[in-house]
């Protein structure tokens, strides 16, 4: 008896208790609406809409498309962070608020933009139709261009904060090793801020994983071509409820497979 | 070898203005409070700190002259440098991190492995190749920055308090192991520092630095036995005066006088070591030049001595026994009589 | 200027002390008795009319209100099936409106209210010359409809069958006012969408007519919800649209069942 009121007693002291009611609070916040997922799901169909080939092409599209726009906001996302990052130029906070934009506009209106950027009748769009001959919307490329633009400000400002918490000492150091600048980025930048980057490219998966407004808007909706799972997801949901929730699981799986075992591999599961 | 620098650099608010010369064999310490500007010189010298004006030649060859729109990038200076936390590469091994420079600066990954090896062995570290630098002591640390420096076989060695980052009690240790490793380098050596121990204990010349600009330079002896600075004087432990003289008697700055039996006329130095002042309760009569009544403001007790803070004219510290402050029944607050005399007044050109 | 702005500031407080004085009115002036607040579910593609609509019959009415919530038929069946209170429905197709009955959540049979066609939407000036449903199989002209899964891609697919015509959609939009929207902003050359749509985007587009042989006809029907808490209030404007209502149902493109 004395044991257990001392053991409490430390707990108390060790955790506010509103801070343990309150966390408690957020935690059910988000797993109440997994649970009623899981306990509306019709196991015994289930089965057979897991199988079927429209769910197989959606979610082999929806991989595709979301590494596909990770690997792009890579490319260019990490430039755009470390000039963030390390350049100071005149109108960079306008630049970092316009880039970031995404995040808080709503995607089917960055759709909209997207088709006034891409479109056929868009600002570059009737070029790139007319001279190169490629056509964004209503194509796996124009999903992949969607959920890049919506996606990639989470790892730009991810890999940002990264880069601006590093010691840029060890860029000095490398420097007086003899390491040319490109060096010290390849050799010393990227591996230092590491877990900024796959933390962000985490995000960035995750988000375009998600994405439905901008791509449904600026790529449209065809099975195979450009329904990933959530537009997928959206349109069971107008003919066939109990689909829409087994297609839900299953993107949720996939999510979460992936993000644990990321965290195993990279960001170790301490 | 030489180093020549005039060096004019700003750094927010602070500006560095000092010139510099160095030659090959020498090991010189800059020495001075925190915020004197070291660091700032190490960077200028590697070129990570651009210089506003002045010039730095190494060997001849122009580094950066600003008026001429010289600037040799950092990676092409043939410059080490040690930095305080040495900043070994967390992300790759103790070997990769001696290869770094070299692979850096084109040779190819097993040559490389093989010279950074080479120089693991010279430092004592062959076994610790393939740990990660976070698992080393700070000791192991050290040499593992300087064989990663020395691999490159530079024609400066720079050294940001090599010392600073290691455990006080095994300072001594490494800082003669440090003087070997630096005594079989070739090229000029500079290290920067606060402690004046380190300082004397590992340089043969000493370049004084405070608020960016040289106060002093000369070998230990020179500096300890005439300091023109309140920070060499404290650091020496003695009372520095600074006044005119004619014919042995000094007009003091900060108010008062002091006989001396010889020195030059005209604005000097004057030193008083505390061990020489002696206290008296009632005004001594005999020998003592220099008598002034004082008030003792402060009492201390320093290993087998007392130091005394004594306010007058002027103001002066004095080193007596506890024996002594017994029989004077000496306290704070107390009335004094202060003597030194003239032989003990040692006089130097300011 | 200011003289105007002086006028605008008096009719604004005008219009504030009669609306102001507006409650203070006796509550119980409608003749028929009715009072109280119902609740309509209605589909999207009647948001218009119905918005007339209710105005029109709560000034016949004087101290009733009428409250809508529009979406997507299929939204609105789930969410009366999920226990969303309200107590009248009105769907854009028969599927979505026997979902609700079959819940067991009506208490009459449902009554057609209006009828609404299909159209081909084009751009204005129609650059492609898109004149009967054939010319949608053309190789080259980008056509946009709803996906089946929503009524008037259901209707859609019909109506192709019908004629004998097979399409290949460049995409299979989530509703009708998403097909309007890539036909205007010249994403797509044609689709397929109500008349009621066409009608009410403006200048951007214009329709073609499809013959009525070929024409798949989505039927509105409305029902009164067995919860209704003010069931006669939602009998008279259920018999409101039924009468006065079907002039206004026709000016935004709806025919007469």
């Amino acid at each position: 008896m004395a044991l257990l009121t001392r053991s409490r007693r430390r707990l108390q002291s060790s955790a506010p208790f509103l801070i343990v009611i309150l966390a408690g609070a957020g935690a059910a916040f988000f797993i109440i609406p997994l649970l009623g997922l899981l306990l509306r799901t019709p196991w015994t169909s289930a089965w057979q809409q897991f199988g079927s080939a429209e769910v197989l092409a959606a979610l082999r599209l929806s991989l595709l498309a979301s590494v596909s726009a990770t690997a792009i906001a890579l490319v260019l996302g990490v430039p755009l962070a470390w000039t963030f990052a390390r350049l100071a130029f005149p109108g960079r906070s306008v630049l970092r608020a316009l880039t970031v934009l995404p995040m808080v506009l709503p995607p089917v209106v960055g759709g909209v933009a997207l088709l006034l950027a891409f479109g056929r009748r868009g600002l570059v769009g009737g070029w790139l139709a007319t001279t190169l001959g490629i056509h964004l919307p209503f194509t796996t490329a124009g999903a992949i261009i969607a959920e890049t633009f919506v996606a990639m400000p989470f790892l730009v400002i991810t890999v940002e904060a990264g880069l601006r918490s590093m010691d840029t000492r060890f860029e000095d150091a490398a420097r007086t090793l003899g390491a040319s600048r490109w060096t010290v980025l390849w050799r010393v930048t990227l591996p230092l801020v590491r877990p900024s980057l796959i933390a962000g490219a985490v995000l960035c998966w995750a988000r375009a994983l998600g994405e439905f407004g901008a791509t449904i808007t600026f790529a449209g909706n065809f099975p195979g071509t450009t329904q990933t799972m959530p537009l997928a997801v959206y349109l069971a949901l107008e003919s066939n409820p109990d689909a829409a929730i087994v297609l839900s699981l299953v993107l949720l799986a996939v999510s979460l497979a992936v993000l644990i075992g990321l965290r195993d591999r990279w960001l170790g599961a301490s | 070898m030489t180093l020549e620098a005039r060096i004019l650099a700003r750094v927010g608010d602070f500006e560095l203005d000092m010139e510099l010369g160095l030659s090959a064999g020498e090991l010189v310490a800059v020495l001075g409070p925190n915020g004197a500007g070291k660091t700032s010189l190490l960077r200028a010298l590697a070129g990570l700190l651009p210089l506003s004006g002045g010039r730095v030649t190494l060997d001849g060859a122009v580094l950066e002259d600003p008026a001429q729109g010289i600037r040799v990038p950092t990676e092409q200076r043939p410059i080490g440098l040690v930095f305080q936390d040495y900043l070994l590469f967390p992300h790759l091994s103790v070997l990769e991190n001696v290869a770094f420079g070299l692979r850096a600066r084109g040779m190819a990954r097993t040559p490389a492995n093989r010279e950074a090896g080479r120089w693991l062995d010279r430092v004592g570290l062959s076994a610790e190749g393939e740990r990660r630098p976070a698992s080393l002591s700070g000791g192991q640390a050290q040499r593992v920055a300087l064989a990663r420096v020395l691999a490159l076989n530079p024609a400066l060695l720079l050294l940001d308090e090599p010392m600073a980052a290691l455990d006080a009690s095994t300072r001594a240790e490494f800082r003669r192991d440090l003087r070997r490793h630096l005594e079989s380098f070739r090229g000029v050596r500079l290290l920067v520092t606060h402690d004046p121990l380190e300082a004397m204990a590992m340089a043969d010349r000493l370049v004084i630095l405070e608020e960016g600009r040289v106060l002093q330079s000369g070998s230990p002896s020179e500096v300890t036995q005439h300091p023109r600075s309140r920070y060499v004087a404290d650091l020496v432990g003695v009372n520095l005066f600074r006044g005119r003289a004619s014919n042995g008697l000094i007009t003091l700055a900060g108010g008062g006088s002091l006989t001396a039996v010889a020195g030059p006329d005209g604005d000097v130095f004057a030193v008083v070591h505390p061990r020489t002042v002696a206290l008296y309760r009632t005004r001594p009569d005999g020998t003592p030049r220099n008598i002034w009544e004082g008030r003792a403001a402060d009492l201390d007790l320093e290993g087998d001595r007392v130091r005394v803070r004594l306010s007058g004219l002027p103001s002066i510290v004095a080193e007596v026994t506890p024996v002594a402050v017994r029989e004077l029944g000496l306290d704070r607050g107390d009335r004094v009589w202060i003597a030194v005399k003239a032989t003990e007044v040692n006089v130097y050109p300011a | 200027m200011r003289a105007r702005l002086v006028a605008a500031l008096l009719v604004a407080i005008a219009v504030g002390l009669v609306s102001a004085c507006g409650p203070m009115a006796p509550v119980s002036a409608s003749q028929s008795g009715l009072n109280g607040t119902i609740t309509v579910f209605a589909a999207s593609s009647l948001n218009a009319a119905f918005t007339r609509i209710g105005a029109d019959f709560e000034k016949r009415h004087p101290g009733t209100i009428v409250k809508f919530s529009f979406a997507g038929s299929s939204s609105l069946a789930a969410q009366i099936q999920q226990g969303a209170l309200g107590d009248v429905f009105a769907s854009a197709d028969q599927p979505n409106m026997q979902k609700v009955i079959q819940a067991g959540l009506t208490s009459q049979m449902p009554i057609v209210i209006a009828r609404n066609d299909l159209e081909i939407v084009v751009a204005k000036g129609n650059p492609k010359h898109v004149e009967a449903l054939a010319d949608l199989a053309r190789s080259g002209l980008v056509v946009v409809l709803c996906a089946p899964a929503v009524p008037c891609g259901h209707y859609a697919a019909q109506t192709l069958q019908k004629a004998g015509v097979s399409v290949k959609p460049a995409s299979q939009e989530a509703d009708v006012k998403s097909v309007l929207s890539k036909v205007a902003l010249g994403e797509a050359d044609a689709g397929l969408v109500y008349v009621t749509d066409v009608k009410s985007a403006g200048n951007a587009v214009e329709g073609v007519a499809i013959p009525p042989a070929l024409n798949v006809v989505a039927e509105y029907p409305i029902v009164i919800l067995k919860d209704s808490q003010n069931r006669a209030l939602a009998r008279a404007f259920v018999s409101y649209i039924l009468t006065d209502g079907r002039q206004t149902l026709a000016r935004y493109g709806f025919t007469n069942p």
